[in-house]
């Protein structure tokens, strides 16, 4: 039997992604604010702070936190889905919070907190990277001193192809071995600040995976380089 | 002037170990890198990011405008920013008070210039014991972004100067964004406002001192 040539459902390449947008500076009243589009993913970032946290008992006098607040509008998907916090939604929002921390320098605000909050308007699979990487702008929009800033980009594995940016339909891969979701953020430098993974997958292909996430992070990178740049000029 | 452009953290501004890292930057094994989003700049070997959005940091000896927000039994609290509150110890204001007349200086809802004397773990100490400094009784109040108050006040003053001599207006500028603005009749303090809104929406013009002399110029060409 000759190897089938494995095809994606809407024609991408293996390593292609989806059609990107991002803009800097879309939420008026807050510090810092970014929207990020991936395909028919959309995310909304807000920064407000550093400021006082509060409750009062969580404030840490030795340095500044980051409190992440993730959420799925009730419209995102095409099933109505309950507003609020949601098992899922608490556990993305620490999450993005771990993925985040490792850049952010808040040794310098003791007591404060920087809150995120990251808005799914469009949901297509993705939202968890998308919303890390508009965060990763509202943050530096926010002028909150970073390290670096971080791209986050989902892997995948269709059977028992590496592929790129899945939207929800290949996420429901059936077939073979079916498929695995790899959400990866990564630093320009190469450093991982955020790995999951689910699904089956050899150690050799998740190597593989890895390798191909630095480089749809690159691009990823660039995008979020320009769309920083850009807003310099307008303000 | 040396070249600006607009930095993104962790990108590299200049190479070498030649440069020294000022605000905003950190030295690593590739050079100087921004730590902060906003105007990479390089003068005399010493490099630094100017921020260009994010909320105000209270610094020391920054004159700052605010609102009165509490009155205590032995000071006034006083909103510096959305995320501060500045403490105005009775001992700070320069006239005799009666600890059972506060209200009769300064009542919740008055602003105050007032001047930051310290900033520690606690808060921000602020003081009114300067000259220009105090409560404020007439004239009007406009809001800026914090990050464009350099920009208003212009390079040793010039801006602000050329918008006092233009418009005929007493101003004053607080570095958390407040603006002062008082003239001897509304129309004039109202010509100052448009001035600095003007300002500040082409905050990132070059050549922002001529530009507004020029817009000085048609403004009053209109009037004529």
């Amino acid at each position: 039997m000759t190897p089938k040539i494995f095809k994606r459902s809407d024609g991408r390449k293996n390593d292609e992604m989806r059609q990107i947008s991002a803009k800097v500076g879309v939420v008026e009243s807050a510090d810092g604010s970014a929207m990020w589009q991936q395909g028919d993913t959309i995310a909304v970032a807000v920064v407000r702070g550093p400021r006082k946290m509060h409750p009062q008992h969580q404030q840490d006098p030795t340095t500044g936190k980051l409190r992440c607040t993730y959420s799925m509008a009730s419209f995102s998907v095409t099933e109505r889905i309950r507003p609020g916090m949601s098992r899922r939604a608490t556990e993305i929002s620490k999450i993005i919070e771990w993925a985040l921390s490792p850049v952010l320098m808040l040794e310098n605000f003791p007591n404060m907190v920087v809150d995120v909050y990251v808005t799914i308007t469009q949901a297509d699979a993705g939202t968890r990277c998308a919303g890390i990487n508009a965060a990763a702008l509202a943050l530096a929009h926010a002028g909150i001193p970073m390290r670096n800033i971080v791209s986050s980009v989902a892997l995948g594995k269709l059977d028992k192809t590496i592929v790129v940016d899945l939207t929800k339909d290949e996420e429901d891969y059936k077939e073979g071995e079916g498929s695995t979701d790899i959400p990866i953020t990564i630093t320009p430098k190469g450093e991982i600040t955020h790995i999951q993974l689910d699904g089956k997958i050899t150690g050799e292909e998740l190597k593989q995976a890895i390798e191909l996430a630095k480089k749809a992070s690159k691009e990823i990178y660039e995008i979020q380089k320009k769309a920083l740049k850009e807003i310099g000029g307008e303000k | 002037m040396t070249e600006r452009k607009i930095v993104i953290p962790g990108e590299v501004i200049v190479k070498g170990d030649d440069f020294l890292p000022g605000e905003g930057t950190a030295r690593t094994d590739d050079g100087v890198v921004a730590m902060k989003f906003g105007l990479g700049e390089e003068v005399n070997k010493l490099v630094k990011v100017i921020p260009l959005s994010g909320v105000y940091q209270p610094r020391r000896g920054n004159v700052i405008i605010g609102e009165v927000e509490m009155v205590t039994h032995n000071g006034w609290i006083i909103k510096v920013s959305d995320s501060d509150s500045g403490f105005l110890s009775l001992t700070e204001v320069p006239k005799y008070v009666d600890k059972n007349e506060m209200e009769e200086i300064m009542d919740v809802g008055d602003v105050v210039v007032a001047k930051i004397s310290g900033v520690n773990r606690r808060g921000v100490d602020l003081t009114i014991k300067l000259r220009g400094l105090g409560k404020i009784d007439e004239g009007v109040i406009m809001e800026a972004n914090s990050n464009k108050v350099p920009r208003v006040i212009g390079r040793e003053g010039s801006m602000i100067k050329l918008i006092k001599d233009e418009t005929g207006c007493n101003i004053t500028v607080g570095q958390n964004g407040l603006i002062w603005v008082k003239g001897d009749s509304i129309e004039q303090e109202i010509f100052a406002k448009e001035a600095i809104k003007f300002v500040t929406e082409k905050s990132f013009v070059s050549w922002l001192t001529e530009e507004i002399e020029r817009w000085f110029k048609e403004k009053k060409g209109d009037k004529r």
